[in-house]
């Protein structure tokens, strides 16, 4: 079993499960589907650079070193999305509060009357 | 002064009137109609040049690659018109000044009027025919607000969507066709447009632009079957009315007919389409002019009227047809706003604007008479004012004119028109100004102060002049007339006179006078066949369309839009999928090209935990702690991968943000319900399951197969790895990427970080100030609260570790440059610290004794990282250029100064300025939660306390 089996299985899976509960009807569990995609993004972008065990791109005198420009890439979206969850959640929260329900989706009945009622 | 400051000027200057308001009216006013005075000066700098008949041009490059550029072109015709809008824009604002009342908002008034004045000085001086659309949409948008401007009348909300709607799909089509025009002619120059009259002529898709472009000018110039907004536009302050509505807005449309004349005229299908669509305008609009009772809507129908003829004329294709239009445009901006402006002083004076109601006017208000009078004769063509010169002209090239057979068609309905065109210009004088004084006016009318009745005065005085004295003007409309023709015909009238002898259009003339006397004579029973007559209205029909459009949207966006989030990602995770196996199994797939490296038994385990907590959290999401823990497990997973593929730096950031989440999540949970209940069906657990499963059997494909091959083109890297020392200074590579090679995105990261900390501190204060508030304030913990709210080990240990966490942060920051480290990791890393001080000593003890809010300190790092990449300007480098050297300073060691660390500086300010804003807010809604909250950081929680009365709510826990 190589090493790329293990790290494009893990993206698959991470997809999978984050996919999973993205479709889930409640923000919390919405919420955690995204961290997850979010997870399965930034390894995804990162494996780009293929991998390279042992080789940081610090420079040495080493001849071979890791792609450093998917790290640079991830690192900065790493932080950005710790930003967007949080936006998200505090959305989510909001949400919650103002309207006692976490719910993701519409009410499907009221949908005419809710759509009539908008300015 | 260049053509740039001339359009740029009205625009710059819209900012002056709202910052002017406070400084009152007269500043407001005084410093509109300076900059309107400043662009009208510049643009008369320009009229020598003009008057050697040279075009003058200006242009830069804008986006070269789609043909668009800012390239403006100042011609006779151009200057015409610019004159017209700047000109009678200063006499507007002297007006509008007078004419607003005290509770309207001038500042508002003004910059909305500036807007709309540099849009059309826009249209009118634009080389570049997208340039000129942009222009044109912002008329659209700026007359929007205008007619809109008094928002508490319904009326004026309706008409000015009504103009918006029907100017904007006009100018939808308008686009359509002037993308064609330009793709004949193989440029988006007007300059070289306007010299490809065969090539467009013969093109195949010449009728289909020809067909666009005119929609887009018949909407705009309110021709039939278009002309039903303009008077509901009505609705705006006379100011607008006589601004749009006279010289500008709705001259746009013909504008742009008599700038693309002679690549568009000549042919039968234009003659045929804009000749009649500006006759029966002509006609229509004339009959119902005269049988309308309220003033402006009169003015309004007349002015349809009007701007037929003028279509009508440009229609002929033929060099006279073009003079009389050009002539006409003239004479009818200065009667038409002087008209209008009239009209307003009658409204402003005597609070109706009802004919039925008005009469004897003459005796109260002289000035408002002689000038309304002169300007009305003008426009029903008696000679000695400018209106008779060009209705002359207008008669005999209709008289030359043969359409759809018939030689006495055009002619009679020339007739006709001028005839109702005269009748109306009597009426509005007789029924008005003349006859017996009333006594139930509803105001007590006089003349108006000079303010008001000054510039219509000024434009009845061009009126007399330019009647009684053509040669006065002629050479000048000469030019903009062979400007409009181009080479594509010659002018061959030498005067303009005001006595042609006994031809047919002196006929023709005296026939519409009488005629239109004798109609005003019948005009009780005419008014009587009118009213009895069914015709259909053009507002409930226009409102029906418009219903059924939005029936007809909803129809198609509700059943696809139905406010279900889970359907919409699904709908993505399926599409993106498709997408991705289409691409799939449409490409070509290449042998592998990398081995595949082995894996050992502890790589194993640690996808073997991964892929469990993964799976753990599928499965037991429901508890919302425990998944929590999960995600907890697969971040550091994910850390352990990062570091053990060669990425230490990606590590550090992955475990720090980590740790900052959850601590956000925990907050959030904190009144979140515990649990998620069960409400999907299995079938569609099942149907979840199975889109899960192909998006990630889909991932896993596309990540294994280029795992194992190498890259198509050789990565950039080599060249990132080859300068980092030698151009950055820096043996971290990823950090020198971050600050130095990809400065200028990550210094678009931290701001978009900290919009996001302003966002959830702007959402927190919204909560907190809304009905939200008394629920917090209500809310009941639901889980039992431990007893020492901040557990002395804690405290103790967090405040000792402060320091020292203070000092890995520096440590890191510093390194970050060679080693792994940097400004984003050590932000995060002081973040955990200060956000440890929180948590264990509470809100109220560390909000104490923080010194600097943390949106200034977001605000310090993008400033820090702004300036850093400014100063380079100051040595002559593009933006974000660095520079380093090695300074030695005993006792140590040689160390590297380098500007990136100045930037990496603010990447780490904002980093924990955004980190802690975010924190801070959750924990504030918290803290309104709970009901006490101690100074001290070491209390036993007062609210546990059962014998205190005060706290009741935890009784029985």
């Amino acid at each position: 079993m190589g090493l790329e089996l293990l790290v494009a299985s893990a993206i698959g899976i991470l997809t999978a499960a984050g996919m999973y509960l993205v479709l889930r009807l409640r923000t919390f569990p919405v919420i955690m589907g995204i961290s997850l995609l979010t997870y399965a993004v930034n390894v995804f972008l990162f494996a780009s650079g293929r991998l390279s065990v042992s080789a940081p791109p610090i420079l040495t005198d080493a001849t071979v070193y890791a792609d450093p420009l998917p790290q640079a890439l991830v690192l900065t979206a790493i932080v950005i999305s710790f930003g967007m969850t949080a936006v998200v959640v505090m959305i989510a929260l909001g949400a919650y509060l103002g309207g006692d329900d976490d719910r993701v989706n519409d009410p499907i009945a009221d949908n005419d009357a809710s759509a009539e009622g908008r300015p | 002064m260049s053509l740039f400051l001339v359009v740029a000027l009205p625009f710059l200057g819209a900012l002056l009137p709202g910052l002017m308001v406070n400084a009152g009216r007269q500043a407001c006013a005084g410093v509109t109609f300076t900059v309107t005075l400043a662009a009208f000066i510049g643009l008369l700098t320009n009229l020598p040049s003009v008057l050697a008949g040279e075009v003058v041009t200006a242009g830069v490059n804008w986006l070269p690659v789609v043909g668009l550029n800012f390239n403006l072109m100042l011609d006779a015709l151009g200057f015409f018109f610019a004159l017209l809008i700047l000109g009678i824009g200063l006499l507007i604002i002297t007006y509008a000044r007078f004419y607003l009342a005290r509770e309207d908002n001038m500042g508002e008034f003004f910059t909305y009027l500036l807007l709309f004045q540099g849009a059309m000085v826009g249209i009118v001086l634009s080389d570049n025919i997208l340039l000129l659309l942009i222009f044109w949409e912002l008329t659209s948008l700026s007359s929007f607000l205008l007619i809109g401007y008094w928002k508490h009348l319904p009326e004026g909300r309706q008409g000015a969507r009504m103009a918006l709607t029907v100017t904007g799909m006009g100018g939808l089509a308008l686009i359509g066709g002037m993308l064609i025009l330009g793709n004949i002619a193989g440029s988006y120059d007007l300059s070289v447009i306007l010299q490809n009259r065969e090539i467009i002529q013969e093109s195949p898709l010449y009728l289909p632009a020809l067909i666009l472009i005119l929609l887009g000018c018949f909407t705009k110039s309110a021709q039939f079957p278009f002309h039903f907004w303009l008077p509901h536009a009505m609705a705006a302050p006379t100011p607008v009315s006589a601004y749009l509505h006279s010289a500008t807005m709705v001259k746009a449309g013909i504008f742009l007919m008599a700038r693309l004349w002679p690549v568009l005229s000549g042919t039968p299908e234009w003659f045929v389409i804009v000749t009649t669509a500006g006759l029966i305008t002509m006609v229509l609009g004339a009959v119902i002019a005269l049988f309308k009772h309220d003033l402006k809507a009169l003015l309004a129908f007349s002015t349809v009227s009007h701007l037929g003829l003028i279509t009508m004329l440009l229609g002929t294709g033929t060099a006279f047809g073009a003079l009389a239009a050009v002539f006409h445009i003239l004479n009818h901006a200065t009667f038409k706003a002087a008209l209008f402006m009239s009209a307003g002083i009658i409204d402003h004076e005597t609070h109706t604007r009802d004919i039925r109601r008005l009469g004897g006017l003459r005796h109260l208000m002289p000035i408002t008479f002689v000038i309304a009078t002169l300007a009305a004769l003008s426009m029903a063509g008696i000679p000695f004012l400018n209106g008779f010169l060009s209705k002359e002209m207008m008669l005999e090239e209709a008289y030359d004119t043969v359409l759809y057979g018939p030689t006495w068609l055009v002619p009679a309905l020339a007739v006709i028109g001028s005839l109702f065109s005269a009748a109306y210009c009597f009426r509005l004088i007789g029924h008005t100004f003349l006859g017996p004084v009333r006594d139930d006016y509803p105001a007590k009318p006089h003349d108006p102060g000079a303010g008001l009745w000054l510039p219509p005065a000024l434009l009845v005085t061009l009126v007399v002049v330019i009647g009684v004295a053509p040669f006065l003007v002629q050479n000048f409309v000469f030019l903009v007339t062979d400007a409009v023709l181009g080479d594509t015909a010659k002018l061959e009238t030498k005067y303009i006179k005001i006595w042609h002898g006994l031809v047919p259009a002196l006929y023709m003339s005296i026939a519409a006078v009488v005629g239109g006397l004798i109609a005003l004579a019948l005009f009780n029973p005419l008014l009587r066949l009118w009213d009895a007559t069914p015709r259909p209205e053009a507002k409930p029909m226009f409102e029906a369309v418009i219903a059924g459009v939005v029936k007809l949207a909803r129809g198609v966006i509700h059943p696809l839009h139905d406010g279900s989030f889970s359907r919409y990602a699904a709908i993505a995770g399926v599409a993106i999928t498709a997408a991705g196996y289409h691409a799939w199994i449409t490409g070509t797939v290449g042998p592998a090209t990398r081995a595949a490296q082995p894996a050992g038994p502890v790589e194993i385990a640690g996808w073997l935990m991964l892929v469990a907590a993964t799976a753990g959290l599928v499965f037991l999401h429901r508890n919302r702690l425990m998944s929590l823990i999960l995600i907890g497990i697969v971040g550091l997973m994910v850390s352990v991968g990062f570091v053990f593929f060669s990425a230490p730096d990606l590590a550090m950031t992955q475990i720090t943000v980590e740790v900052v989440t959850i601590i956000l999540l925990l907050l959030a949970l904190n009144f979140l319900p515990n649990r998620t209940p069960v409400e999907s069906t299995v079938l569609r657990r099942m149907r979840d399951g199975a889109i899960a499963a192909a998006a990630g059997l889909a991932t896993f494909a596309m990540a294994y197969h280029f795992l194992l091959r190498d890259a198509v083109t050789a990565p950039i890297s080599e060249f990132h790895l080859a300068n980092s020392y030698k151009g950055g200074g820096g043996t971290n590579v990823v950090n020198v990427i971050l600050v130095d090679f990809r400065g200028f995105d990550t210094f678009g990261e931290i701001i978009v970080l900290g919009i996001a900390a302003l966002l959830i501190f702007a959402l927190t204060e919204t909560l907190l100030n809304g009905p939200v508030r008394a629920r917090l304030l209500n809310r009941k913990p639901d889980q039992p609260r431990a007893g020492d709210m901040h557990p002395m080990m804690m405290v103790v240990l967090t405040r000792v570790i402060m320091p020292v966490v203070l000092l890995i942060g520096f440590y890191i920051f510093l390194r970050g440059h060679n080693e792994p480290g940097g400004g984003f990791i050590s932000g995060l890393v002081v973040s955990i610290a200060v956000v440890m001080q929180y948590m264990a000593s509470g809100f109220s003890w560390t909000s104490a004794r923080l010194r600097y809010p943390y949106h200034g300190i977001i605000g310090a790092g993008v400033l820090i990282a702004g300036l850093t990449g400014i100063g380079s300007w100051f040595v002559g480098k593009p933006f974000l250029t660095s520079d380093f050297t090695y300074v030695r300073i005993p006792p140590f060691q040689e160390f590297e100064l380098a500007t990136a660390a100045l930037f990496d500086l603010g990447v780490f300010l904002a980093v924990v300025g955004a980190v802690m804003l975010s924190l801070e807010s959750f924990s504030r809604l918290a803290r309104r939660a709970h009901v006490k909250d101690s100074e001290h950081a070491m209390d036993i929680d007062p609210s546990r306390d059962p014998a205190d009365p005060a706290n009741p709510k935890l009784e029985g826990v």
